[in-house]
């Protein structure tokens, strides 16, 4: 699965499946919630708490969700073991009463085994006890390939869990796992109810009616459940710790859209939480800035607004060849013309004038930005990194493309004709524009192209992301906390192509064995400072080769909270709604 | 106008110099030129057409991007200010109307012409009718998104190959406009030939002998135009909005061609910082809409043959 995000759209997948950054020199993980200001409430406290989403929830169960919104709303009711935190390592938030890390020995040191201590006493919101068997159940239910579960990724290479008593779980992998929280934490991993979701295992999946009022440990329990509207919760009376959550219903609007959501976080006040506000920064500033009744809040992570570049040849001239992994692109294949496009790309302006210069994002030329000893220093001196339209100009006079009397750069009948597609977003058509206007001064004519984001991130739409029919697209995409299988989006076994259906994540076409090398060692290497070394040279491989050019560190989280709330803390990892249950006012 | 106020104040002294011969359309030119508002709109439409035509050659504005003077006011410099990216709105606005113009205007032709064929056929032989209208009720209750992404993906890439990226996508819009729009005028073409038919002018037209084409063309067509001219007029209005709104699902021209309607849309976000970038192509949009009303409605006036001059 592919963790996209989309600036604006509907029905984009983006569940935040993280998995903690492994490796026995990791710092040792904190226990219990992030909020600390739970001291003086008491259980039902609060009134309602409303939280906006401009997409509508319209499943509850993150196993089946089709977008983040899906995964969010069910993240009240159901919780996974751990959360992820802000470093990328486990909170013991969830069902686990602790972590476990090869120093308290609950990992081997094979990392093959991971024994998980759960809570005793927990109670499912119908009163059943909770058990490790239902740990068991999940995994089941979410790995059986019929199920057609959205976090299926979180299965590769888990080769069982088990319930060993009420309160343990052991989680097995095949292969030595360096990353051994990938099963069990994050929002990839809540936990179903085995008496619930018993009949929905396997192809009874898809038509569950568990999935319309799930039964979860979560602080919050469904109350009623219009698809594609709104949920009501209410706080769970069996929610095992006796002061939480703080308020007594909440209320998860959906529908409208990012600007919308904006005007009513910060100007009327309408709602607590509004999800995602994704406006140009022009905007959302002063609305921010000027609002005294909400506040802005963003965290970073690995979501980089990326220009990918194509390696086959998207002519449709080719028909049913089109795109096809072993065709070449005409002028794409040429290395010096991937270096001019990337040198005429500025993204120091597309992130001052449209993310706000650090309000929704910064500039970055690094594919991979976190966890922070993997995010690249070296790239930085990169010429590729660099906006400088003379050298653009330069590289390509020297690699032989002449400019016509049109300015457009030729080389005997291949014309450096592009077509540059993202989704249908004001920010990203403004991106657009300003890409447009650079590279045609190097001498490339340049047509845009703007597609649905439900139609953009489907793998079935000849205007798909997936099929990259165009030269150029542009869009977000996000990785775990350790990257190993992020890289394995860029390595030849992932090339997309018809026969794969297009379901495979390497939409360049790209195919290089030494880039293949690194992403094998980084599957074995357990040392840490060796993977950090790994990720940083797949990193700078990807950039010097000009396979992607990385424009913006986008802000995981962009939420209008208001300031009468407390306890919002997000994290670049998980859902945003991972600490609901500290949440007071 | 002053040609006008002349025959007027001639009519008095020597009418029989006033209306030499009488044709069809000599008088409904003569009524059409009484109306005051009709000829405003005319002239206004007249002038906004002539502008998007030749205003492109005259004035561009800076069309670079520069945020150094993002959205800036009207100013003497830029009439109408910038927009985000420091682009002269004039420039833009100037521009982007020759396609929503020509868009609005050729949709609407389309539609108006598909509707009153089929209007016509349905409302005149009563054998057709059924089948017809069964088809304008087929057509007015596909639902309109998937049957956009359907032709888009049909024959985007095949018009593209034969007329070229520009006017291969103009072409689809306005076949896609028109295509989704002729189904209200057919059925009211339909209504007023089936009570237009049975009327006595058309049983003497018939008794002298005059063919169905004839009585189609000659007597029934001009008595029915009213309904079908106010139509048509604001049908325009809303084809130049169908196709920001094809533009903005990613269906219609590329982001960086300004129509009016596209204007408007990447305007809205800014309304409280920027207003004069939603204004000036909000205003016309009004402007010619309004303008084609007036001349709408001046022109079924003049052409209605019961009129009294």
């Amino acid at each position: 699965m592919h963790y996209r995000r989309a600036i604006a759209g509907f029905g984009v997948a983006m569940l935040v499946a993280a998995c903690g950054q492994p490796g026995p020199s990791g710092a040792s993980p904190s226990a219990g919630g992030a909020s600390a200001t739970t001291a003086a409430t008491t259980r039902g406290q609060g009134g309602d708490l409303k939280i906006l989403y401009w997409q509508a929830p319209t499943i509850l169960n993150a196993h089946q969700a089709t977008g983040t919104k899906d995964a969010d709303a069910t993240r009240l009711v159901m919780e996974p073991m751990a959360s992820f935190g802000k470093d990328g390592l486990p909170v013991a938030n969830g069902l686990a009463a602790e972590i476990p890390t090869p120093a308290n020995n609950g990992v081997t040191k094979d990392f093959k085994t991971v024994t998980w201590k759960l809570r005793s006493g927990v109670k499912w919101s119908d009163g059943t006890p909770f058990t490790a068997k239902d740990v068991a159940f999940t995994y089941k239910y979410q790995c059986t390939k019929e199920t057609a579960a959205s976090t299926f990724d979180r299965c590769d290479n888990v080769k069982s869990v088990e319930a060993k008593d009420d309160t343990t779980v052991v989680v097995t992998y095949t292969e030595s796992q360096p990353f051994y929280y990938q099963w069990g934490v994050g929002g990839g991993s809540l936990i179903l109810q085995e008496k619930q979701y018993t009949s929905c295992v396997g192809a009874a999946a898809k038509n569950c009616t568990a999935d319309q009022k799930p039964i979860g440990t979560g602080p919050y329990k469904v109350d009623t459940f219009k698809p594609g509207d709104t949920v009501t919760y209410v706080m769970n009376e069996n929610y095992r710790d006796a002061k939480k959550p703080y308020f007594k219903s909440v209320t998860f609007k959906g529908g409208g859209d990012a600007q919308a959501s904006a005007r009513a976080s910060f100007q009327t006040g309408e709602a607590d939480y509004a999800w995602n506000l994704q406006v140009d920064a022009t905007v959302l500033r002063p609305m921010a800035q000027q609002s005294t009744l909400a506040n802005l809040v963003t965290v970073y992570g690995s979501s980089v607004e990326r220009i990918l570049v194509n390696f086959s040849d998207p002519s449709p001239s080719l028909g049913d060849r089109r795109g096809e992994p072993d065709t070449k692109h005409p002028f794409f294949s040429d290395k010096a013309v991937r270096r001019a496009l990337a040198m005429a790309s500025d993204r120091g302006t597309v992130a001052t004038r449209f993310y706000g210069d650090g309000l929704t994002g910064k500039p970055t030329c690094n594919i991979l930005t976190a966890p922070e000893p993997m995010n690249s220093k070296a790239s930085a001196s990169f010429d590729v990194c660099k906006f400088d339209v003379a050298a653009a100009n330069k590289e390509l006079d020297s690699a032989g493309w002449v400019k016509g009397s049109d300015g457009v750069r030729a080389k005997g009948p291949i014309k450096l004709e592009i077509t540059y597609s993202t989704t249908v977003n004001a920010v990203r058509q403004n991106v657009q524009n300003v890409m447009k206007q650079n590279w045609e001064q190097v001498g490339f004519k340049v047509t845009l192209k703007s597609v649905d984001a439900g139609v953009f991130f489907t793998n079935t739409s000849p205007d798909g992301a997936n099929h990259f029919w165009t030269d150029v697209e542009m869009f977000t995409n996000s990785g775990d906390p350790d990257p190993t299988s992020y890289f394995n989006g860029w390595t030849c076994a992932q090339v997309t192509a018809k026969a794969n259906n297009w379901n495979f994540g390497n939409y360049h076409r790209y195919c290089n064995k030494d880039f293949d090398a690194i992403v094998a060692s980084l599957r074995t290497e357990t040392d840490q400072n060796k993977r950090n070394d790994l990720a940083t040279k797949a990193n700078d491989l990807l950039l010097t080769d000009v396979v992607v050019i990385p424009l913006v560190n986008r802000t995981f989280a962009t939420s209008g909270v208001s300031k009468s709330l407390k306890g919002v803390d997000p994290t670049p990892w998980d859902s945003e709604m991972w600490n609901i249950a500290d949440w007071t006012k | 106008m002053a040609t006008t106020t002349q025959r007027v104040t001639t009519t008095v002294a020597t009418p029989e110099r006033v209306r030499p011969a009488r044709s069809l359309w000599g008088d409904a030119w003569y009524t059409f030129t009484r109306d005051r508002l009709a000829m405003m709109g005319l002239f206004v439409l007249a002038f906004l057409v002539l502008a998007v035509i030749i205003g492109p050659y005259l004035y561009t504005g800076t069309q670079l991007i520069d945020f150094a003077r993002s959205l800036e006011g009207p100013s003497p410099e830029h009439l109408m200010g910038t927009d985000d990216l420091g682009r002269d709105l004039l420039g833009r606005v100037l521009n982007g109307g020759r396609i929503s113009i020509a868009v609005g205007l050729t949709a609407v032709f389309i539609a108006i012409t598909l509707g009153t064929t089929v209007g016509a056929i349905a409302g005149y032989f009563g054998k057709l009718d059924n089948p017809l209208m069964r088809i304008t009720d087929l057509f007015l209750s596909l639902p309109v998104l998937p049957l956009l992404l359907v032709l888009v993906y049909l024959f985007r890439e095949t018009l593209k190959a034969i007329f070229g990226p520009e006017l291969g996508i103009f072409l689809m819009i306005v076949f896609v406009i028109g295509i989704l729009n002729w189904m209200p005028v057919a059925r009211l073409v339909r209504a007023s030939f089936l009570s237009l038919k049975q009327k006595e002018f058309v049983e003497a037209a018939r008794c002298v002998g005059d063919g169905d084409g004839r009585i189609i063309f000659r007597h029934i067509l001009p008595n029915s135009l009213s309904p079908v001219l106010v139509a048509a007029t604001i049908g325009v209005g809303g084809a130049i909005l169908t196709e920001s709104t094809l533009s903005f699902l990613g269906l219609g021209f590329p982001s960086d061609v300004p129509t009016w309607g596209r204007l408007l849309f990447d305007a809205g976000n800014f309304i409280d910082i920027a207003p004069h970038w939603v204004i000036f192509p909000g205003l016309c949009i009004f402007v010619i809409v309004l303008s084609i009303n007036f001349v709408g409605d001046g022109l079924r006036d003049a052409l209605d043959p019961r009129r009294k001059i």
